[in-house]
């Protein structure tokens, strides 16, 4: 059984309660852990005399003049659309063809094979077919972000679907529900849960995937951002601050997600 | 007859399940199906549900041989068969999906009373007891005013005061409703508790052994003379001494 995460919420209440307060423990505690490492970053940086390494006041000045000039906006504008695109498309064709590989096993022995077969081939080994069938272009990152979310997508609606209780359909088909009616009255609110955390996994993978892709395969974007600040000299104030500005953007889209998986499982 | 078996077997490959069970359910019977864990009583209740084929033999309810599920004989399983993204409300009206809202409304509102469980229309199974949970289900299965129920040890999951709860509760409501009810259990008390006739069969492959008609009027009391006489009479069938 799954704890509920309010359950784990009131538990970390009771034990704490006394001495230190939630908000301290979920604010306080990352901010100072963070200021910890910014501190020892400075230190670090100063004392062994890199010139190759940024401070941490030099990423967030360099950070400020992509802001100012419009630059970073546009960046993580290109980013997130390729991004959205390219997951969107696998959501589309992922979850149908996952429900249809659950729902017929015929189907799965025929397809499945190939499926786990080209599954754990990195997206990132088709950038050379994809620069060649669509140039540099934002078609080819999309490309790769639709691959690389894919596969999660279609095992997670696949093995959501086999994994539905027997009785649930039973039930389903004794209350009179036609195949169309029990896949939206039953199986997709049944299945639903999992294929969340399905879709999360892969945008995991999609957002690691499009830097890697964006370095190659096009000239705009966070992972264009960091290429060309090493290529265009030796940046590395902006190299580390397109690195930030990933890590950022990944952990709010992921937070967003998760909410989403919060509130449907609630 | 409501229900009628004739000499139904089953066989799944090489293993076989039920051996030439004739039976019938009159309407409006409680008719309990004893017998241990894997004796096929389960089985014999899928064929009647129509969720299986036999191998050999027919069911009738009605005359009709029974092919395929249908909403007037629904199958009740352990509390875990309600749906846990529906609430109370929706899942008593999962099945009135072709009636007008006012109507449903209506009907999942006298059935709501009916198990007792005012109060808690919105909320989610997650938040109910397995008493609660099974409730529902029961309520569930008679919004759609089926003929027949089929129960499939619907209380073998719940703590033992619970069941005992759950089993009056039932015996009220079947006496309101007058449904014919197929219920199997393993548990021989609850199947003298409840039942008008008991049909106790044989561990696998699964044969009747013998019927017991408990003729005991409700409300029954557990400790009278005839009680404990054919409760004695069942575990002396199943080949028990009534000791621990």
């Amino acid at each position: 059984m799954k704890t509920h995460p309010r359950d784990t919420e009131h538990a970390e209440k009771a034990l704490s309660a006394p001495s230190v307060p939630l908000w301290f423990q979920r604010f306080m505690l990352p901010l100072t852990t963070a200021a910890i490492i910014l501190i020892l970053w400075s230190i670090a940086v100063r004392a062994s005399g890199t010139k190759i390494f940024p401070t941490p006041a030099a990423v967030a000045k360099a950070i400020t003049t992509l802001a100012e000039k419009s630059l970073l906006w546009h960046y993580i504008a290109d980013s997130l659309t390729r991004v959205f695109a390219g997951y969107t498309a696998a959501i589309a064709v992922g979850i149908p063809l996952g429900f249809l590989l659950g729902w017929y096993a015929p189907l799965a022995r025929s397809i499945n094979p190939l499926i786990q077969m080209l599954r754990p081939i990195s997206p990132l080994a088709w950038m050379p077919l994809a620069v060649i069938w669509f140039g540099v272009s934002n078609a080819a990152p999309t490309f790769l972000i639709f691959l690389a979310s894919l596969f999660p997508i279609i095992v997670a609606a696949m093995n959501g679907v086999r994994n539905v209780p027997p009785m649930y359909i039973q039930a389903g088909r004794n209350f009179g529900l036609t195949t169309p009616q029990l896949m939206t009255r039953v199986m997709i609110p049944a299945v639903l849960p999992r294929i969340i955390v399905g879709l999360r996994l892969a945008f995991g993978i999609a957002w690691v995937v499009l830097v890697a892709a964006e370095m190659i395969a096009v000239d705009s974007g966070l992972g264009y951002l960091i290429i060309d600040a090493r290529n265009a000299g030796k940046r590395y104030d902006l190299v580390v601050a397109g690195m930030l500005m990933i890590g950022l953007i990944g952990l709010l889209l992921d937070t967003g997600i998760r909410k989403i998986e919060q509130w449907i499982s609630d | 007859m409501k229900v009628q078996f004739s000499d139904v077997s089953m066989r799944f490959g090489a293993m076989e399940v039920l051996q030439h069970v004739t039976l019938g359910a009159e309407e409006g019977e409680f008719l309990c199906i004893l017998g241990p864990s894997g004796c096929g009583k389960s089985t014999l209740l899928n064929i009647a549900g129509g969720f299986l084929a036999p191998s050999s033999g027919s069911v009738t309810i009605d005359g009709e041989p029974v092919t395929a599920p249908d909403r007037r004989r629904i199958f009740v399983f352990q509390e875990r068969g309600v749906f846990p993204w529906l609430t109370v409300e929706g899942n008593i009206g999962f099945g009135l999906f072709d009636m007008s809202a006012g109507d449903r409304q209506a009907r999942v509102s006298q059935y709501i009373d009916l198990v007792g469980l005012r109060g808690f229309e919105k909320s989610y199974p997650r938040e109910l007891s397995g008493g609660m949970k099974q409730r529902v289900e029961v309520a569930r299965a008679l919004a759609v005013n089926p003929d027949v129920l089929f129960l499939d040890e619907p209380f073998g999951a719940l703590d033992s005061i619970t069941r005992l709860q759950m089993r009056s509760e039932l015996l009220r409501i079947w006496r309101a409703e007058r449904k014919t009810v197929l219920f199997v259990t393993h548990d021989i008390e609850e199947s003298v508790q409840l039942a008008d006739r008991v049909v106790v069969m044989s561990a696998r492959p699964g044969k009747i052994r013998r019927v017991v008609d408990i003729d005991i009027p409700h409300p029954r009391d557990l400790s009278s003379r005839r009680y404990i006489e054919l409760r004695d009479l069942i575990f002396g069938e199943i080949g028990l001494a009534h000791q621990v």
